[in-house]
């Protein structure tokens, strides 16, 4: 039996600059988030410099991976043709302990059950050899 | 400051539609709304030397070029999406009274059913996006990929936080189709919208149903600004600009990292607004505020200062946007109900109603009005104008 391989036709992020560091920690099942090396905030998106103090320095620090729901939608009808055959999503802001929040899919949640403050730790779904995508899932 | 120093002189609009489309380009749209208000405000091409254009619809340069504009000499584009017009009147405002330029025509229009739709549009130039390549690399590939899939993130914590409703965003959804039932020219004109009905629309990313999001169609709008002092000359009683300011949610390019989820761009610019017209909110006779999605003109009532914080779900109530109710919002139907003219649409309306040529929906006496924009990740603009 043959077997074909369906390509990935939904976006991906581009692998480039800081983005390319933030992914390339994904790929390996790790959470990361830059940290200033002068005053240690964490910061998310990636940012080439630090807000609070300015400072160039920083380093990627490992998250704990937890966090609660901070606001969600549920996408019942895609407005992006890739992701017709994907709904319903859920889309979850996720405050993570680091103080930041991260933007992922829920995995294991039926959609009416979400809620804010809901506790979730994060996973890693390798969509393609090169991306993999941070997930959330439900945790006690 | 340039209170009372600048006004609109004139205003045109092309008709709105959807089936079977304008059936012209997006820059000969904007010209057909631009040579209608040129006839308005008695001036012509040659005399308009400042040009603000609207983001990705149009060329200042093209504008002017065809307009017969030979004078160029203050041309921008503000990239603020939909808070873009109103952001250039202010602009607009501060260069005739500098004497950077003398009359500013400002137009935005698109063919945003028959052109390009949402839903059948892919982006592939990450910049083109609000947020650029942070949508592109954090959000996009998430599957929130246009605005009221981010904006739903805003309405879900604000319900949250403030219990805010279905039912309240189902009134202003209602409010605007009340409006356009009194505007010929509004494309949701004899089709009434019940709360039964709203309730019953499709949900597209929660809590957003179909009937919460703006329509999609084909038109364009235009206004000139011009000096009060050279207003005098001209045909039309002038509308003055008594105050207008635009500002920036922080960080304005990323929506899910605010400490404050729900200061926009309007938190900023509201105040400077009032302080600079002299006047509060509980002054407006009305208010023309930008109308994407329901949830956002509850905020922007929150943020311009009509209610405090929280407050903005039971104000819009009872009616009470509704003419005749303590204040009208968007009486020609908005972006919900009447066409998506980028915001533009919203300034000519005030601009109807302070001259009082607003027919069967004018706002009796109306004398002070405000006008807002909101685009992008929450990019604000506010003007108070007054007759």
């Amino acid at each position: 039996m043959s077997r074909q391989t369906i390509p990935y036709d939904k976006p991906l992020p581009a692998l480039e600059g800081l983005t390319a560091g933030f992914y390339a920690w994904c790929r390996q099942g790790e959470l990361r988030f830059q940290r200033c090396a002068d005053c240690g905030t964490f910061r998310h998106v990636p940012r080439e410099i630090c807000a609070q103090c300015n400072s160039f320095a920083w380093s990627w620090e490992p998250s704990t991976g937890r966090g609660t729901v901070y606001t969600w939608t549920v996408v019942e009808r895609a407005l992006h043709p890739a992701f017709v055959n994907a709904t319903p999503l859920a889309p979850v802001v996720v405050e993570m302990e680091e103080g930041v929040r991260l933007l992922g899919n829920m995995v294991d949640c039926a959609p009416h059950e979400l809620r804010i403050g809901m506790p979730v730790q994060v996973e890693f779904e390798a969509v393609t050899a090169e991306v993999s995508l941070p997930r959330f899932r439900r945790r006690d | 400051m340039f209170k009372d120093k600048a006004c609109i002189v004139g205003i045109g609009e092309t008709a709105y539609c959807r089936k079977p489309g304008s059936g012209l380009g997006e820059e000969a749209l904007q010209l057909h709304a631009a040579v209608a208000a040129l006839h308005d405000a008695g001036l012509s091409g040659s005399q308009i030397d400042g040009v603000l254009a609207f983001p990705n619809v149009g060329k200042c340069e093209a504008f002017a070029a065809s307009l017969g504009s030979e004078n160029l000499r203050f041309a921008a584009i503000i990239h603020m999406g939909g808070a873009a017009p109103v952001a250039s009147l202010r602009l607009a405002a501060m260069a005739v009274v500098s004497g950077a330029a003398n009359h500013v025509l400002i137009p935005a229009g698109w063919n945003g059913y028959s052109g390009a739709r949402v839903r059948q549009t892919v982006t592939t130039d990450k910049h083109s996006i609000p947020g650029g390549a942070i949508a592109w690399d954090y959000y996009l590939p998430q599957g929130l990929t246009v605005p009221p899939q981010w904006y739903a993130l805003m309405a879900r914590r604000h319900m949250h936080e403030y219990g805010t409703t279905h039912e309240q965003m189902g009134a202003v959804a209602i409010a605007m189709r009340r409006h356009a039932q009194l505007n010929p020219a509004a494309l949701m004109h004899g089709k009434s919208l019940t709360m039964a009905d709203y309730l019953a629309s499709p949900m597209l990313a929660d809590p957003y149903r179909v009937n919460d999001c703006c329509l999609e169609t084909d038109g364009a709008a235009a206004c000139i600004v011009t000096t009060v002092e050279r207003a005098r000359d001209l045909g039309k009683p002038p509308v003055y600009i008594m105050g207008a300011a635009a500002g920036q949610p922080y960080p304005a390019d990323e929506i899910t990292n605010r400490k404050d989820f729900h200061r926009t761009g309007l938190s900023i610019a509201a105040p400077e607004a009032f302080r600079m017209a002299g006047v509060t909110p509980a002054d407006a006779d009305f208010a023309q505020i930008y109308d994407c999605f329901t949830f956002e003109v509850i905020q922007q009532i929150e943020e311009a200062g009509f209610c405090a914080r929280g407050e903005g779900g039971p104000f819009v109530e009872n009616g009470a946007i509704e003419l005749g109710g303590r204040l009208p919002v968007n009486t020609h139907g908005g972006l919900l109900s009447e066409a998506h003219s980028l915001g533009i649409g919203h300034i000519v309306e005030a601009v109807k109603q302070l001259r009082g040529s607003a027919g069967a929906r004018q706002v009796a006496d109306a004398e002070v009005g405000v006008v807002t924009g909101w685009g992008d990740f929450g990019d604000g603009s506010i003007a108070i104008l007054r007759r």
